[in-house]
């Protein structure tokens, strides 16, 4: 632990950013150790928004906890839900209808794109252009608008219950996704006119904030930012669930490691889930929504792991049962948390400017750090 | 010094090295991207017809939100003031957060009989995080979800309410 505020030993300048400040998008405090402007250390000191909602989730049964899981990483909450519903199904051992499983990957491919959207128009924002968050958001809005539609909630849904989904799709939603797809479609060229071929924007991300593969793996970064480096880590290609194995669709992998590589993945994800979309949204299967289950949950002994693929990263549930309605232990783990812990080595030796720059890339969602 | 500015504007990587033709290359290449990005902007400035943004508390009267919007738990209540709500507690127990108390009464028949009802369904709001478990577990279909949003009051008590209207008793047959 370093002191807050002064100077080291050796005359560098200790300065706080955040836990409130504008570009860690929540109370992410991080000490910075500098040297003129170049950073020497970054210390990220966690905490401020803990709710020790892995220890709440032991209180409550395998029903109630799940609708917590939104509020960790609130922009994937689709894909944290349908983490718990996955892991708790393998312990029931039920078989989810085919209906509800194409369901939940719309949901999750559609929150991903949200997810996103959010990021782009953020990530622009935090290198000082305004105009891209509202360009995002325009888009951003259409999809919230078919979540409030369907599961009655645009950010904290809790849709996904053991078993399959807690309602059936609203009579619309065929039409409404499809009609995203097209403006999604029209929309997608502005993104690259305005910021991904913007020589300022180029220039600060290019080269910026390397992360080699060997570091991506050893840190345990997820996600995006590891198939920005190169790694081949996409769950829903390595250990697919759901009806992942039936859907084409390719892994993204960018070699450069830098921030603009990162950024590209984010950007060519969103194109795969749109393909995985329209080769779903057409071939909804009739059936049932949901599976039946008792009333009342009882996980057998045992200890159970689920894997997804958040927005974010790799998301993992953890679940120990001693038998009861109510889990022994729960743990979660988070892709921000990993995601985070790479950016000390990122941010050694490059400008404090930049710094916005690799928090931006890494896509930080501080509620998902600190469960 | 002229490394570092060409470094500073090529457009393909930094570290790209090159000569003076490369450098205005560069900058040329820079100056159109700018460009290119200033025509979306001007072209969204001159079609109005795009802007999206609502004026919030202006559009009340038109505002119109989808069925299944989680807004609060009401209960529901026909004509004949008589809801649907036998006090199983279903509702109660299925809630994650003990959002739902039901305080129950015994109600004396004609007959004499003792018959179980509730006296109140005490609803805390300020608890509630609209997660539709207690609507799912609800096996008469006596509660669901209201689409009303503006929650806001001055006092925290107000936000404790009590879901069955006064001298409502249990619709004949639901049992």
């Amino acid at each position: 632990m370093v002191e807050e505020i002064g100077r080291t030993a050796d005359g560098n300048i200790i300065i706080n950013v955040g836990p409130q400040h504008p570009a860690t998008h929540g109370v992410l405090h991080l000490v910075i150790t500098i040297n003129g402007e170049t950073i020497i250390k970054v210390e990220p000191h966690l905490g401020y928004i803990h709710r020790s909602i892995e220890k709440m989730c032991e209180s409550l049964t395998y029903r109630q906890f799940i609708y917590v899981t939104s509020r960790m990483d609130y922009l994937s909450s689709h894909i944290n839900n349908h983490a718990c519903a996955l892991c708790v199904e393998n312990g029931l051992q039920v078989e989810v209808p085919a209906r509800a499983q194409v369901i939940r990957v719309l949901m999750d491919e559609l929150t991903r794109i949200a997810s996103h959207e959010l990021w782009w128009g953020a990530m622009a924002m935090d290198l000082g252009a305004f105009t891209p968050f509202f360009h995002a958001f325009r888009e951003r809005e259409t999809i919230n608008d078919i979540m409030e539609e369907t599961c009655g909630a645009r950010l904290t849904m809790n849709y996904m219950v053991p078993g399959g989904v807690m309602q059936d799709i609203h009579p619309n939603f065929q039409q409404r996704v499809k009609d995203f797809i097209k403006l999604y479609k029209s929309k997608i060229s502005e993104y690259d006119e305005l910021v991904t071929g913007n020589i300022i924007f180029q220039n600060r991300m290019k080269g910026v904030g390397y992360l080699s593969p060997e570091d991506a793996v050893s840190f345990g970064v997820s996600g995006p930012p590891a198939r920005g480096s190169g790694v081949s880590c996409d769950t829903r290609k390595t250990y697919p669930y759901e009806i992942y194995n039936q859907l084409q669709f390719e892994e993204i992998l960018e070699t450069e490691g830098d921030s603009f590589a990162r950024y590209m993945v984010r950007i060519r994800e969103m194109n795969q889930s749109i393909k995985i979309i329209e080769q779903l949204i057409d071939n909804i299967p009739e059936g049932d929504f949901q599976a039946k289950t008792k009333a009342v949950l009882k996980l057998p002994k045992g200890e159970f792991l689920q894997k997804v693929e958040t927005a974010r990263g790799q998301f993992g549930v953890y679940i120990v049962s001693e038998g009861g309605t109510t889990p022994y232990r729960i743990k979660f783990r988070s892709p921000g948390f990993s995601n985070l812990s790479a950016l000390d080595h990122m941010a050694r030796g490059s400008k404090l400017g930049d710094l916005v720059a690799m928090m931006g890339t890494l896509d930080l969602v501080i509620p998902d750090i600190d469960r | 010094m002229d490394k570092n500015l060409n470094s500073k504007n090529s457009s393909s990587s930094p570290s790209s090295g090159g000569g003076l033709v490369q450098y205005i290359k560069d900058v040329f290449n820079g100056v159109k991207s700018l460009l290119v990005g200033l025509r979306r902007t001007m072209y969204y400035f001159t079609h109005h017809k795009e802007i999206i943004t609502e004026q919030y508390p202006d559009n009340r009267a038109t505002l119109v939100f989808p069925e299944r919007f989680k807004g609060e738990v009401v209960m529901t209540h026909d004509e004949n003031n008589e809801h649907a709500c036998t006090g199983c507690t279903a509702c109660e127990l299925a809630c994650p957060n003990a959002t739902i108390k039901i305080i129950t009464k015994f109600d004396v028949s004609p007959e004499g009989k003792k018959k179980k009802a509730i006296d109140k369904f005490v609803y805390h709001l300020e608890l509630c995080t609209m997660c539709n478990l207690c609507i799912v577990a609800c096996p008469t279909d006596a509660i669901k979800m209201a689409q009303t949003f503006e929650h806001s009051v001055y006092n925290r008590a107000d936000l404790t309410k009590i879901l069955n209207k006064p001298g409502s008793k249990i619709r004949e047959g639901v049992e």
